[in-house]
């Protein structure tokens, strides 16, 4: 592979993002979106050449260094690339997410003053996943990993002047960045047991980390490479938002809908799943970061689900769906089923992708209404639109044949076969989950495009169906969204796509197991219609028809009926709560004192300013001394002789 | 005995175009302004050059001069530089062009004298860093503070005779212990050069009590808690040109004096005493950065931040004895001494810059108050964006200055305890939080008021100072390479030295 081709993959969106950033004004609107949008077809175009490099010339995997950041202490610290087939893929999602929401963009963002700074950032960003992708070593990873989390802070703050952005903005970072804080632990740990922070050097020495362990307590020894691990994984934890770090994603949907389809759905967020898998040759030797992330993903996967039944707003429907199928990919890390869980990252971004460009179409048209009560009917007024969420929708789901059906009936016989522990209850997450996911995507469908039409005058007035600017990304996305499932299943997971880049320990190769009762895609879907997931799907697809469609006002009388269970769903746990209302006080409160106890009262007050006043009180006293008065000063020399005088007798 | 060169150009230069700039007078602004700004252009080409004749991968010190200078004292004028001096002249060359540029049309009292005090100190500052006779040292060490007392006593705010007698009386209780200290090693040595009080042999005994007085002196400047309130009270009070480079350079005296004096003079005595340091370091990483979190005035909050900031300094500086005792080598120190050294320059940067952010500010609206902005940005575009980036980079991000001596530090520190590690990271959340806390009450939002309204994007000028402060952050984050390739030699060096023991009897 040539390496200024692969230099040329990140550095055409970071050209483009500059020039529409600093000469924005200069290239004007169109010129911004050109620039843009050719950086990024071209990054596209030769992602592509890379993968069949790949995979039809059976080219080798690319492993070098661009040039040397920084060398102390015998430590090289490289910017430099890992091109396997693993990071091959997700350049190649990456791109093409990347490349349709960048068109989508111009009809989206058409009428709002900041176009080029948009274009600017959403190729910046393309530039910095990219960068994470294409790492080779941690400190290139850590740099897209907090790259991204900046350009995600700056597009959830887009609209700069609303409250609740600026204030989403903030929160996202700040949640990242207590990922990033373990990550960063994770990172110095990996340093200190390897002694070198390139991937190769690192993976290769794992085993033997294996056996080290670090004295965390005085006489508690940990396993090195756990720590290490679950350290790594807080920090996908924040990127990928698991609980308890998930509080930012929803909340992020305050930025323009384009990238919430492109950095909350398809790439940004499934960062750190791409990380445990990167990190594999690990993660493998620590069955118990394992369970650790399987336990985190299952309560994801599940909890987060429920949260999607009971919202309103179309966008933070699909938001809470992105958590828990988040949440489904981490449970397949968690089994050491890397390959399924980027498969069902990939079909995910293709599908999620389309919901939200779906949904950022039915905002549009309905003039920035994102209240799904308002909704209904939308499927005359847009059949577009309606076609290509009901594919994502049916994806999502499960729906045999369709993309979602392939990763996720894997990923759930995956978890049925580990023996790993929490495996069990993860298992339940996960096969609930699916009615779960059934329910909420069905009920947003039929709230939105079926049902009477429920907009307000203001929606009905202004109501106009977009343009095809807006609508050749969905179609885009839709077609990959029906077929790449049925297409790539069986390269992917049972034909060893990944090769040697991803490490699975004899023993906890769940999907090889898999592989036995495997005869073919097509059979797969035949043989799915007897199983527990299908059935829960058609169930959860069937009450939401029930109680959205057929008799809404059951659905009132449930909430009625279980009002305290809602009141906990409405509230989302309280996380948000307890976040607002004791964590961050705590914090400022914590500062107040240290601020106003502790510099002012004690350091400045008693012993600053307490010493000059000393000093002061001292010289004052002292200085009555010095009256002037000369029967004074004879009088102290009198006492002072007689104090001689005495003090010599006596001791004569 | 050399003769004059370089080093002696560098530091007399800016001095003697502060005379010049002194000499046209308040009459002449014009003129003044001009000669100043040439003066610290010259400079720091001077500066520049200096770079370029540098050798890399030798710690002997280079460009030496070494002349008579008080016989009877058997002290000289002796200079000379190394990988560790290097990186701070560079770094106080750079920051005092900007300095002069800011105060362009913002200072029209007494200007001459204004720059000529920049110029001058500019001058002394140098003269620190590349004294390596103890004396010369402690001549440039307690001269440099005259012209800072007169910048915050004359230009400064409204509380600037507190300020200024706090910061003085601070500054000068710390350095009288270490002069002691200089003479009690010149008595036993016989000599001010700083190399001889490097080798001389020493007891623990002694080692303990000059360690202490060298620690009062340098702590006081980096600040390191608890000797650190006379900071916030300086900067509020200090013109904006003094916050820049009381920030940029001053701070960084401490700890370029720990590294040039306390670790190689008194290793073992830094060894027995490096709990002390580590725990102070850590206070300060901690409890400073929730303090900065809780400030209404943007200038008391840079200056809490640079004191957490400065943490990471002193906490990479004396890691390693605790990687020895936790590993059984010293593989790793050199990351924290390196971060150490980084962290000086990036924070050189970084505070500079947001303190000339919060200049141009405080020029339109006359208030330092956070309450007292809000929505900025859609007023001024172009500032918002630069502040926003700096803002980051005092978070740590990657890919600026920032990031790289945190890192490092971060990195060593794990080798030397988890628990070490798992407080200075703990400035990714609460740095993270201060800081962006400041740029949404300020640069984020609505127009908060008609005064903000009003408020002019940057000035050509504005945006040259801060759009070249931007690139330095930018491209020491991209490529740090250069810089730690100037060091390395000197570093490894000045490791050897920390772990040779001094005592009498030890080989």
């Amino acid at each position: 592979m040539n390496q200024n081709l692969l230099l040329a993959i990140p550095m055409l969106p970071l050209a483009a993002a500059l020039i529409a950033g600093l000469a924005g004004k200069a290239i004007g609107r169109g010129g911004a979106a050109a620039v843009a949008i050719g950086a990024v077809a071209l990054s596209f175009v030769l992602s592509c050449l890379v993968l069949k490099q790949l995979l039809l010339d059976q080219a080798p995997n690319f492993d070098g260094t661009v040039y040397t950041w920084l060398v102390s202490d015998g430590v090289r610290m490289q910017v430099g690339f890992l091109i396997d087939r693993l990071s091959a893929l997700m350049m190649a999602v990456v791109t093409f997410v990347s490349l349709c929401v960048h068109v989508y963009t111009i009809g989206y963002m058409s009428d709002d003053p900041g176009y080029q700074r948009f274009f600017a950032y959403i190729a910046l960003f393309t530039f910095s996943m990219l960068m994470l992708v294409m790492a080779n070593n941690f400190m290139q990873l850590f740099f897209g990993w907090e790259a991204v989390g900046v350009v995600s802070y700056l597009l959830i703050g887009f609209w700069y002047t609303r409250p609740s952005a600026i204030f989403a903005s903030l929160k996202a970072f700040l949640a990242n960045r207590v990922g990033d804080f373990g990550f960063l632990l994770g990172i110095a740990g990996v340093l200190y047991f390897t002694g070198s922070l390139d991937y190769q050097t690192v993976f290769s020495a794992a085993p033997s980390v294996a056996t080290k362990s670090l004295m965390v307590f005085q006489g508690h020894a940990w396993s090195a490479l756990t720590l290490v691990c679950i350290c790594l994984f807080v920090g996908a934890m924040g990127k990928s938002a698991q609980v308890p770090l998930h509080v930012w994603l929803p909340d992020s949907m305050e930025g323009p809908t384009p990238i919430s389809a492109l950095i909350h759905a398809a790439t940004m967020v499934t960062a750190g799943i791409f990380m445990v898998a990167r990190m594999s040759p690990l993660f493998e030797y620590s069955p118990t970061a394992l369970s650790f992330v399987l336990v985190i993903g299952a309560t994801t996967a599940l909890f987060m689900g429920f949260l999607g039944i009971v919202n309103n707003d179309i966008k933070r429907v699909i938001a809470y769906s992105t958590l828990s199928q988040l949440g489904y990919m981490t449970v397949a890390l968690g089994v050491s089923g890397y390959s399924v869980a980027m498969f069902h990252l990939m079909t995910h971004a293709f599908f999620k992708a389309l919901l939200f460009l779906a949904a950022g179409a039915v905002i549009i048209a309905m003039h920035h209404e994102q209240d799904m009560r308002k909704m209904g009917g939308l499927r005359h007024r847009m059949p577009l639109t309606y076609w290509t969420a009901l594919i994502g929708a049916l994806a999502l789901i499960g729906t045999p044949l369709f993309s979602g059906f392939y990763s996720k009936d894997v990923l759930i016989d995956a978890v049925h076969a580990s023996q790993r522990y929490g495996a069990g209850y993860a298992y339940w997450c996960v096969l609930l989950g699916v009615f779960v996911t059934a329910l909420y995507t069905f009920r947003m469908i039929f709230m939105t495009f079926h049902g009477p039409e429920r907009l307000d005058q203001h929606a009905r007035e202004h109501f106009h169906d977009v343009g095809w600017d807006m609508k050749a990304p969905l179609v885009a996305l839709a077609i990959p969204s029906v077929i790449i499932g049925y297409l790539t299943v069986e390269p992917i997971l049972f034909g060893g796509y990944f090769g040697s880049a991803i490490t699975v320990l004899e023993g906890h190769d769940v999907v090889g197991e898999l592989k036995a009762e495997w005869h073919g895609p097509a059979a797969f879907a035949l043989h799915s219609l007897t199983a527990a997931p299908a059935w829960l799907a058609a169930f959860g697809v069937l009450s939401a028809w029930w109680f959205v469609l057929r008799h809404p006002e059951r659905g009132d009388a449930l909430r009625e009926r279980f009002s305290g269970l809602n009141r906990v769903l409405v509230n989302k746990y309280y996380f948000d709560w307890f976040n607002e209302n004791v964590l961050a006080p705590l914090a400022r409160g914590l500062g107040l004192l240290l601020w106003r106890g502790g510099d002012q009262a004690v350091i400045d007050g008693a012993i600053v300013n307490g010493s000059a006043e000393a000093v002061g009180r001292l010289a004052g006293v002292t200085r009555r001394l010095q009256s002037g008065f000369l029967y004074s000063y004879a009088f102290w020399m009198i006492i002072g002789l007689a104090v001689s005088l005495g003090w010599f007798l006596i001791h004569i | 005995m050399q003769q004059l060169g370089l080093l002696s150009v560098v530091i007399w230069l800016p001095i003697a175009g502060g005379l010049v700039t002194l000499a046209f007078g308040d009459q002449r602004a014009r003129a003044a302004r001009w000669a100043a700004l040439l003066s610290s252009l010259l400079t720091l080409a001077a500066c520049v050059s200096l770079y370029a004749g540098f050798a890399n991968g030798t710690a002997n010190f280079q460009f030496i001069e070494r002349l008579a200078w008080i016989p009877a004292l058997r002290s000289q004028y002796y200079l000379g530089i190394d990988g560790i001096s290097l990186p701070l002249i560079l770094l106080t060359a750079f920051m005092t062009v900007p300095v002069i540029i800011a105060g362009w049309s913002e200072i029209d009292k007494r200007p001459a004298q204004y720059y000529a005090a920049f110029l001058i100190m500019e001058g002394l500052m140098i003269g620190v860093f590349c004294a390596l006779d103890s004396l010369l040292f402690y001549f440039f060490w307690e001269a440099m503070l005259i012209p800072m007392f007169v910048i915050i006593g004359v230009w400064g705010g409204p509380r600037r005779v507190y300020a200024t007698l706090k910061f003085f009386l601070y500054t000068f209780l710390g350095s009288v212990l270490m002069l002691v200290a200089l003479i009690y090693l010149y008595l036993k040595a016989g000599d001010y050069s700083i190399a001889a009080m490097q080798q001389l042999p020493l007891t623990l005994a002694e080692q303990r009590w000059i360690f202490i007085a060298f620690l009062l002196a340098f702590a006081v400047k980096v600040p390191m808690w608890p000797v650190h309130t006379w900071l916030p009270d300086a900067h509020v009070e200090a013109p904006t040109g003094g916050s820049v480079i009381l920030a940029a350079i001053m701070l960084k005296m401490g700890g370029y004096g720990l590294l040039r004096f306390s670790l190689p003079i008194t290793p073992d005595a830094s060894h027995e005493l490096d709990w002390l340091i580590v725990t102070l370091s850590l206070i300060a990483i901690v409890y400073i950065a929730f303090v900065a979190l809780v400030q209404q005035d943007m200038k008391k909050l840079v200056a809490y931040s640079s004191i957490a900031h400065m943490g990471f300094v002193t906490l990479g500086a004396f890691l390693v004895f605790y990687i020895m005792a936790a590993t059984g080598s010293a593989q790793g120190a050199v990351n924290g001494l390196d971060g150490a050294v980084v962290q000086m320059i990036s924070h050189g940067l970084i505070s500079g810059a947001l303190f000339l952010c919060i200049g141009v500010m405080y020029d339109r609206l006359h208030t330092r108050d956070i309450s007292a902005y809000g929505g900025v940005i859609n007023v001024m575009p172009k500032f918002g964006a630069l502040m926003v980036l700096f803002a980051l980079a005092n978070s740590g991000l990657p890919g600026t200055s920032g990031f790289v001596g945190e890192f490092l530090v971060i990195l060593a520190s794990f080798k030397a305890s988890f628990w070490f590690a798992l407080l200075a990271a703990s400035i990714l959340v609460v740095g993270a939080a201060y800081n962006l806390w400041l740029v949404k009450r300020v640069i984020f939002g609505e127009v908060a008021n008609p005064q903000v309204a009003k408020m002019q994007d940057l000035n050509p000028r504005e945006f040259l100072v801060l759009g070249v402060l931007a690139l330095a952050v930018l491209l020491l984050g991209v490529w740090p390479a250069p810089m730690l390739n100037m060091m390395e030699a000197s570093v490894q060096h000045l490791l050897q030295q920390m772990l040779t023991s001094k005592l009498p009897g030890a080989a």
